[in-house]
């Protein structure tokens, strides 16, 4: 096979994962502050794309300018199920809050095929079929779109924690726990704002995954699945290895499926983590556990 | 709507949970006691889950179905809902209920696994099953007694497609010379690809796969696949594919500036509401080879302007078809039977004859192993938002066009 | 040896155990073929369940990819049988062993290289789907389009193919749902018992204590996985037929630990219950559904979804220890 359609396939899977590093951004820092196993993720990430299909058919709003207002209610949404429903299962052992999240998923998704039923929805943007040409290469625009609002999205959330004082709050919360309450940290409070951010980065996400793919009520457990995968990557507590890792999984796929077939590319991206888990399960990026 | 639900009040249901055990129900059994009165009708259909798009679109079919038949001359039918919830389980669970709960006759369910263990337990109680949608050719194989497929098996599917496929090439003066083969790998894409390899050579096609390439079910990007057929540089495309996948697969068409001769389809997707009405003009040209109903014939443009009337939007389709004709074989074979006993009921689907009906091919009968081998398949294509049959001739009511207009220049 | 199992039980216990017991045995005979068919599954979540609790309520262990091993038991028997024609009781043979086999990697893998907790849990999430997509493309089993096994005849029950009526079938999975407790029973009060339980309140301490960790943990699993797969060679031949994309799929891994959970990890009647208590629930709720006319799919699933978040909140161990202490019935040994 000629070297441009790799060359496409690999740039086409970076987009994506840049994309996809976002989504697990946000369980990386839910998993990584509050060590709640967020079995609900992908559920959420579809209740974001929804409003984002909703807004678009009803307002003609584009989602990557929806990103935000949709950022904004996932961050409530998160916000008030981490205080309200979420919190009396910290100190419960994992099988219980497995349970908890799952039954959350449940809902979520039911309740999607209710409202919406169960065709698949799609944003077709202006430029939803438009790609750009560079010599060989052709990338897909939407993409290239979707990935600079990924990479945007990230970098102020870098900023948030680097130089805000709620930021510090909140890694200290992840670093030290007992260390938080001593110091006198409203440790509850900053939880519930944690898994705020995390839904928020997740309703972006999904606003912007919206120009990817289309959406159905039953996607969101895959998607939880893949941020579990791309979070243990590239590391735990790090937010460069969330999207380190989103970027591996997505170049994985899109060659494994490329030289490969593409029905059994999953596979390469499950073999990366069983690898991870085994000889490096800080992750790539990842500190070693204290 | 025109169904009754019978309501459960003949039978009262105790569990009490204590030490971890449920404590045992008592039932009169009421298996399919021959009654008088409408013939009840258990339909059976994954309406929640992954199947739940296609399980509520084949639900349109039952709902206009009683009218229709009124004005056939036909008996009454009461129909009992099911939802399989997409799974195995569930599915077996339900037909037991139903019948324990008087059906005397069941229908269902388009998923070959689902509908497989619903057959298990219609043929243990002697009450007859009419598939509606399921290609699996060991439905027919297993030697049940109470079990009628009207629907085409897999290779039946198959061979039918490329008898039409033919009679395409034929009216349009050309033929592909290779084809890239795309499908979906689950149970129905896989079916096809066995089939392909083994009836291929019998058929003298034109064409040759120059490559196969398998995508996962879950796939929401396809961007990869499509790539790789384009890489491949073929003449046409053939897809077996499913509603969602039949857009990505067009988008990234667009998208990678690619536009095959023709997208041959064997499956569901491309014929689609939905893909109508997201693709827009992008929509036009892709031909699908699949189970139909016959625009001649009168019964379907009956069908067809109840199904308007009821859901203006909706183009009639397979799923609203067959499933509507599953019950006019329910109808008609009580009207011979006289009687709702659920044998009687099955003797007299066995001797199906019906020629006045809404699909492709001969009419309704089914043979020795309850398969309906008179269905035929036609070949659709899509033209301004809705499709057309170009083949088989008889069926026909529009002529076949070809290339596929380049995507790059519809706007 | 009855006696060394009842052992500790208060008397009440007993009693309402040989109640429930002799409840289930005649069931067949007045009941109707759709409870047959509940009960069946109840009975299948019930041996799943307690095989998982092995693993996770003995060991402390928890493993969501659970299906790979009832999958793995399934087509393992069913390639046997519509290969070979080998009845299900020789399949069985095999099958225990390979899937035995297989959690002992996943557990070496895992324990070797200090893989624990949410982490073990997500390998085993892995190892389940790797099998989900490699079967699906194993032409020996007909990958993705399925394994059909020939279903013959319904006229008498052969016990040796397992073919026949759903009644047979019904006592075999008693049978094995009662074995199988009996098992647990006998493995709680026996030396590997103890030694899971050290492991599981403070795997530290165990090995301080000279407890051979790893070897016990190895145990744990494989016992676990060997039970597993017994329930998947009898889905095989009850349901006959079997696709990848179901067979392993993480659902039907939920669906396992689900009743477990509900009920009380960790305790020997805690998934029995919670089996019982899920299926009725569910069938419960279609049938109000049903009655009050709402055709809304999906609702049903909302309301269980509910229901469980009610039960996991309200009754965090699970119904079995709150339920067998308000009736009395709770073992004296802790």
């Amino acid at each position: 096979m000629p070297f441009d359609v790799y060359l496409n396939v690999a740039v086409s899977g970076l987009l994506t994962g840049l994309v996809y590093g976002l989504m697990a951004l946000g369980l990386s820092v839910i998993f990584g502050v509050i060590r709640v196993v967020n079995f609900a993720h992908g559920e959420m990430m579809s209740i974001a794309m929804f409003l984002a299909v909703v807004l678009f058919s009803a307002f003609h709003l584009d989602p990557l300018i929806m990103m935000v207002p949709i950022a904004a209610v996932l961050f409530a949404f998160g916000y008030a199920l981490q205080s309200g429903l979420i919190n009396p299962f910290i100190t419960r052992p994992e099988h219980s809050q497995f349970l908890l999240l799952v039954a959350v998923g449940i809902i979520i998704v039911n309740v999607l095929l209710i409202v919406f039923g169960p065709d698949a929805r799609t944003v077709q943007t202006a430029y939803g079929f438009d790609s750009f040409q560079i010599g060989p290469l052709i990338v897909d625009a939407a993409k290239v779109y979707a990935g600079a609002a990924a990479v945007l999205f990230a970098a102020l959330l870098f900023a948030f924690f680097r130089f805000t004082r709620v930021g510090a709050a909140i890694r200290a919360c992840a670093d030290n726990h007992t260390g938080a309450l001593v110091v006198g940290l409203n440790v509850e409070r900053l939880y519930a704002l944690t898994f705020g951010i995390g839904a928020a980065c997740v309703g972006a996400a999904g606003a912007m995954m919206t120009l990817i793919v289309d959406v159905t009520p039953m996607i969101g457990p895959t998607y939880t699945l893949l941020a579990f995968v791309i979070v243990i990557t590239g590391g735990l507590g790090s937010m460069a290895g969330a999207l380190l890792g989103g970027l591996l999984i997505g170049l994985t796929e899109a060659l494994a499926g490329l030289i490969f077939t593409p029905s059994a590319k999953s596979m390469f991206a499950f073999g990366i983590l069983v690898l991870v888990l085994l000889f490096r399960p800080q992750g790539l990026l990842g500190k070693r556990a204290a | 709507m025109n169904r009754k639900i019978r309501s459960n009040s003949a039978r009262v249901t105790r569990r009490t949970f204590t030490l971890g055990v449920g404590a045992a129900a008592l039932a009169a059994p009421s298996i399919g006691r021959a009654q008088g009165g409408p013939l009840k009708v258990g339909v059976l259909l994954p309406r929640s889950g992954f199947e739940a798009g296609i399980g509520q679109d084949c639900q349109r079919g039952v709902a206009i179905a009683a009218p229709i038949l009124k004005s056939l001359g036909l008996p009454e039918l009461s129909i009992m809902d099911g939802d399989t919830e997409s799974s195995v389980e569930t599915a077996r669970a339900r037909a037991a209920k139903m019948i324990s709960d008087g059906a005397q006759c069941l229908i269902g369910a388009f998923d070959s696994g689902q509908t497989l263990a619903i057959a298990q337990v219609a043929e243990q109680n002697g009450v007859p099953l009419i598939v509606n949608i399921a290609a699996a050719p060991q439905l027919t194989e297993q030697g049940y007694k109470f079990v009628f497929r009207n629907f085409p098996t897999a290779g039946m599917i198959l061979s039918d497609a490329f008898t039409d496929q033919k009679e395409v090439f034929a009216a349009v003066g050309h033929s592909p010379k290779t084809v890239v083969f795309l499908h979906v790998n689950d149970t129905f894409g896989t079916a096809m690809s066995k089939g392909i390899n083994f009836l291929m050579p019998k058929f003298d096609m034109p064409y040759k796969i120059v490559d196969e390439i398998a995508y996962d079910p879950a796939a929401r990007d396809l961007s990869v696949e499509v790539t790789k057929a384009k890489a491949s540089n073929p003449d046409a495309l053939l897809v077996v594919s499913r509603l969602n996948d039949a857009m990505l697969i067009t988008r990234e068409l667009v998208k990678q500036r690619w536009t095959p001769q023709a997208v041959l389809s064997m499956g569901p997707g491309w014929y689609e509401d939905e893909y109508f009405k997201t693709l827009g003009k992008l929509s036009d040209g892709p031909l699908s080879f699949v189970p139909w109903f016959d625009p001649n014939k009168k019964l379907a443009q009956t069908l067809e302007a109840a199904l308007a009337k009821a859901y203006p939007g909706v183009n009639l389709n397979t799923n609203h078809v067959y499933t509507f004709e599953a019950l006019l074989v329910a109808a008609d074979a009580y009207k011979r039977a006289g009687s709702t006993d659920p044998k009687a009921v099955a003797e007299a689907i066995r001797t199906t004859n019906i020629t006045d009906n809404v699909s492709i091919g001969g009419g309704i009968a089914f043979d020795a192993k309850g398969q309906n081998t008179k269905v035929k398949d036609g070949a659709i294509q899509n033209r301004s938002g809705k499709p057309v049959v170009v083949a088989p001739q008889a069926a026909a009511n529009a002529k076949p066009e070809w290339p596929l207009k380049p995507y790059q220049s519809r706007t | 040896m009855a006696a060394r199992l009842l052992a500790g039980l208060p008397r009440r216990a007993v009693i309402a155990l040989a109640l429930v017991v002799g409840a289930l045995v005649v069931a067949p005979w007045i009941v109707n073929d759709y409870l047959i068919t509940v009960l069946i599954l109840i009975l299948y979540l019930a041996f799943t369940g307690q095989a998982w609790n092995i693993m996770m309520g003995f060991a402390g262990q928890l493993s969501l990819g659970h299906a790979l091993y009832a999958g793995l038991g399934a087509y393992i028997a069913a390639a046997l049988f519509t290969r070979y024609g080998v009845g299900p009781w020789v399949g069985v043979l095999l099958a225990m062993p390979v899937a035995a086999a297989c959690g002992a990697i996943i557990g070496f893998l895992a324990f070797r290289f200090g893989v624990a907790g949410v982490y073990f849990a997500i390998l085993t999430i892995a190892f389940a789907e790797f099998a989900r997509i490699g079967f699906d493309h194993l032409a020996i089993v007909n990958a993705a389009a399925g394994l059909f096994l020939p279903v013959a005849q319904y006229t008498h029950n052969d016990l040796w193919r397992l073919r026949g009526d759903p009644t047979m079938f019904y006592y075999v999975i008693l049978a094995a749902t009662l074995a199988v407790l009996a098992l647990c029973r006998i493995l709680r009060q026996s030396r590997i018992g103890y030694f899971w339980l050290a492991i599981r309140e403070d795997e530290e301490a165990a090995r301080a204590a000279g407890i051979a960790t790893f070897r016990y943990k190895m145990y744990a699993v494989m016992i676990s996985a060997a039970v597993t797969s017994f329930a998947g060679v009898f889905y095989a031949f009850f349901y006959n037929n079997l696709f990848p994309e179901q067979v392993f799929n993480i659902s039907q891994s939920i669906q396992m630990i689900l009743g477990p959970i509900i009920g009380g990890v960790g305790t020997l009647f805690g998934p029995i219950l919670g089996a019982f208590v899920l299926t009725g629930l569910a069938e419960s709720l279609t049938a109000a559904l049903t009655a009050c006319g709402v055709d809304l799919p999906g609702a049903e699933q909302v309301f269980y979804g509910v229901c469980l978040l009610f039960v996991v909140g309200a009754l965090p161990e699970g119904i079995w220890p709150w339920l067998s202490r308000r009736c009395g019935i709770a073992e004296r040994t802790a």
